[in-house]
């Protein structure tokens, strides 16, 4: 911590000593607080981000940070933006205009050490040919000055049994997990994974979230892209949604897109013979008619409106049927979001 | 042969496999390596001996510096490479088939090269050797490095420390090895059963001009890789390019009989200069009138050409990548 600062000490020539311990418990200060400032700064840092591809613009000016620890997840669907976003932070596309800062470098310049402390799980990466699951793992490790051990990396992924199994005979769900092997080997601190699931059926998914999950505990900071908002939920401690080449919301998965105060609705069936109009007076200048005898009800006081509504079908001796009351999913939230037609907000 | 060497190998990695498990579990038993489980609700199972894992405890092969690296990625290429039944096919076994056809069969003729009346049985030897080289080197890395590329390997590959330099020229020596072991069992095959043997400065000649030539194949692989877009386009694109050459460049007939026209549009290809070196060292004794000096400047410029191609235009990325 203690370090010689000569410029220092020449600007100060008298008290040198004085001066000295000064220097040194300042610089130590300042040393102590980049320190602190890394482990708790942001990963990535996205300032205007832009790319364009020949007249067409595929990202259009995104801010965006991500910080140690997190599962982010950066949502959108396909053509939105999300793998070219991914590929400049992965240093293999350069960004037309803004700044991008992964890990401390501009990933476009970034020398090959950085990439000792990143990992990948590409969207389409079949396994190497012809290697066993080992074998991968083995090959990738010799990439990295201090790689994993291999089979404590084949341990974490579950996947010690199919050590000696060809990589390409393995099931999509094994394949994803010798993905995330393979981006593990090297230790790294930061791990993209682009849409890992894509393409599972339920059970592989739901395996594929355990592995996700667990990277937490190991302390990494997981950059994640989605199309699935389940997926996006159940991992990520933060949310940004991509649409068009833009951000269209950001937050976390209960607060994204204002849908802790966005309207709840209550879903009927209109009783027999009665008519919208017949409804109380309180909740009448909202009620939609849904169509096949259904109204729906977008209410922020909830209590209130289902006691109005309740009372008023209790005197005239009526059934609610099919009464339902429901937030809005996040996946509603999100095809709000990414429905080009309907106003963002 | 090729059935015994395989066999040797794998004798050879069980033993080495049993060795590894034994020193493991003399130096197995210390609790504070396991490690915690990813896979959240199952417990850490008990750490067991692992023999790769004594191979990664000592430094990794990038930490070892950069031959180490480099070897590293020869020996994985190659057991890529031999692993795979295309490649083995096309490489060792076809060209061994064509040897024998052809020597066998339409040997008793004679021709002349480089101003030496030989017998058509030593004329394919070296005309097969060319052709082996093109197929062990263009055509299996153009299809090899297009399914990688399109796979998402190379890319995978390409997001680790190592540089894209290395990862070339570790596929490039894996074939040059691949082309030497080739040429070892063709030229042996000649010599036992046809009596076509090589002079020492001739073997000499021969050797270097495939290294050379297998180096520009190699290059000229990676330039045409970029041309094709799809693994499925790969083989039709590497017989379209090689096929015509094969018969105006020395490989099956004899450039004599030819007529100066397609003599000429020949020698404009790689492939008849790579046939025209090997066949001037099959007639000569000495090493100074077997070397082809000509012949190797146009394999190499060739092979620069194509190298400054693909520094400019070479994709790690599937050519289908979405926005």
């Amino acid at each position: 911590m203690t370090k010689f600062d000569p410029g220092a000490d020449d600007a100060q020539p008298t008290g040198a000593y004085l001066g000295g311990m000064l220097t040194n418990s300042l610089d130590a200060a300042i040393a102590s607080r980049a320190e602190a400032g890394q482990s708790s700064g942001p990963v990535i840092s996205i300032r205007g981000l832009r790319k364009r591809y020949g007249d067409k613009e595929a990202v259009r000016g995104i801010d965006l940070e991500v910080r140690r620890g997190e599962i982010f997840a950066f949502l959108g669907p396909n053509g939105a933006g999300k793998t070219t976003t991914v590929e400049i932070l992965e240093g293999f596309r350069q960004a037309s205009g803004g700044s991008v800062e992964v890990l401390g470098a501009n990933p476009w310049r970034a020398p090959s050490d950085w990439r000792e402390r990143i990992g990948l799980v590409l969207q389409e990466s079949q396994a190497e040919p012809g290697l066993t699951v080992r074998e991968c793992l083995a090959l990738y490790a010799g990439y990295y000055r201090s790689p994993r051990p291999v089979g404590e990396t084949l341990a974490l992924v579950d996947l010690r049994e199919q050590a000696d199994q060809r990589a390409t005979a393995l099931s999509g769900g094994q394949r994803r997990r010798l993905d995330v092997a393979l981006a593990l080997i090297g230790d790294p601190e930061l791990i993209f994974l682009d849409e890992p699931t894509t393409g599972f059926d339920p059970s592989a998914r739901r395996a594929a979230w355990e592995v996700i999950g667990g990277l937490r505990n190991l302390g990494k900071t997981v950059f994640l892209t989605t199309h699935y908002m389940e997926e996006a939920e159940r991992l990520a401690d933060r949310i940004a949604v991509i649409a068009d080449g833009e951000i269209v919301a950001e937050g976390t998965p209960q607060t994204l897109g204002g849908r802790q105060v966005g309207g709840t609705r209550i879903t009927f069936a209109l009783p027999g013979e009665t008519t919208v109009t017949d409804l109380p007076a309180s909740v009448l200048d909202r009620i939609q008619e849904e169509g096949a005898g259904l109204v729906a009800l977008p209410s922020t006081t909830v209590a209130a409106d289902l006691h109005a509504l309740s009372g008023w079908a209790l005197e005239r001796g009526l059934e609610l049927e099919d009464l339902e009351v429901r937030r809005p999913t996040l996946e509603d939230v999100y095809l709000k979001l990414t429905t080009p037609d309907q106003p963002r907000s | 042969m090729f059935l015994l060497l395989s066999y040797l190998l794998r004798k050879w990695r069980e033993r080495r496999g049993r060795a590894a498990v034994e020193y493991a579990e003399q130096h197995a038993g210390n609790p504070d390596s396991q490690s915690p489980s990813v896979t959240a609700g199952r417990p850490s199972a008990p750490r067991v001996a692992d023999p790769t894992d004594l191979e990664v405890a000592r430094p990794s092969a990038a930490a070892r510096g950069p031959a180490a690296l480099l070897l590293h990625q020869v020996r994985y290429d190659l057991r890529i490479s031999l692993r795979n039944p295309r490649a083995r096919f096309f490489t060792f076994f076809f060209p061994i088939v064509l040897l024998v056809v052809f020597t066998g069969v339409f040997g008793n003729g004679h021709t002349v090269v480089d101003g030496v009346t030989v017998s058509l049985s030593r004329f394919y030897v070296p005309g097969i050797l060319a052709m082996s080289i093109v197929v062990a080197s263009y055509a299996n890395l153009v299809i090899s490095i297009t399914s990688l590329r399109e796979t998402g390997v190379l890319k995978r590959r390409r997001a680790t420390p190592v540089s894209p330099a290395l990862l070339v020229a570790g596929q490039a020596l894996a074939t040059v090895a691949v082309v030497l072991v080739m040429s070892t069992v063709l030229l042996l095959i000649a010599k036992v059963f046809y009596g076509v043997g090589m002079s020492p400065g001739g073997l000499v000649a021969m050797a270097i001009t495939a290294v050379v030539g297998t180096l520009a194949f190699a290059c000229i692989a990676y330039a045409v890789s970029i041309l094709v877009g799809s693994p499925d386009a790969a083989q039709p694109i590497v017989q379209a390019t090689m096929l015509p050459l094969w018969f105006i460049s020395g490989v099956f007939i004899p450039t004599a009989s030819l007529s100066s026209t397609l003599r000429s549009i020949g020698s404009l290809f790689p492939v008849e200069h790579i046939a025209s070196g090997l066949h001037r060292a099959s007639v000569h004794a000495t090493f100074s009138s077997a070397i082809s000096g000509k012949d190797l400047l146009a394999l190499a410029a060739w092979g620069v050409a194509a190298a400054i191609f693909c520094a400019w235009r070479f994709s790690w990325l599937p050519s289908t990548a979405t926005a």
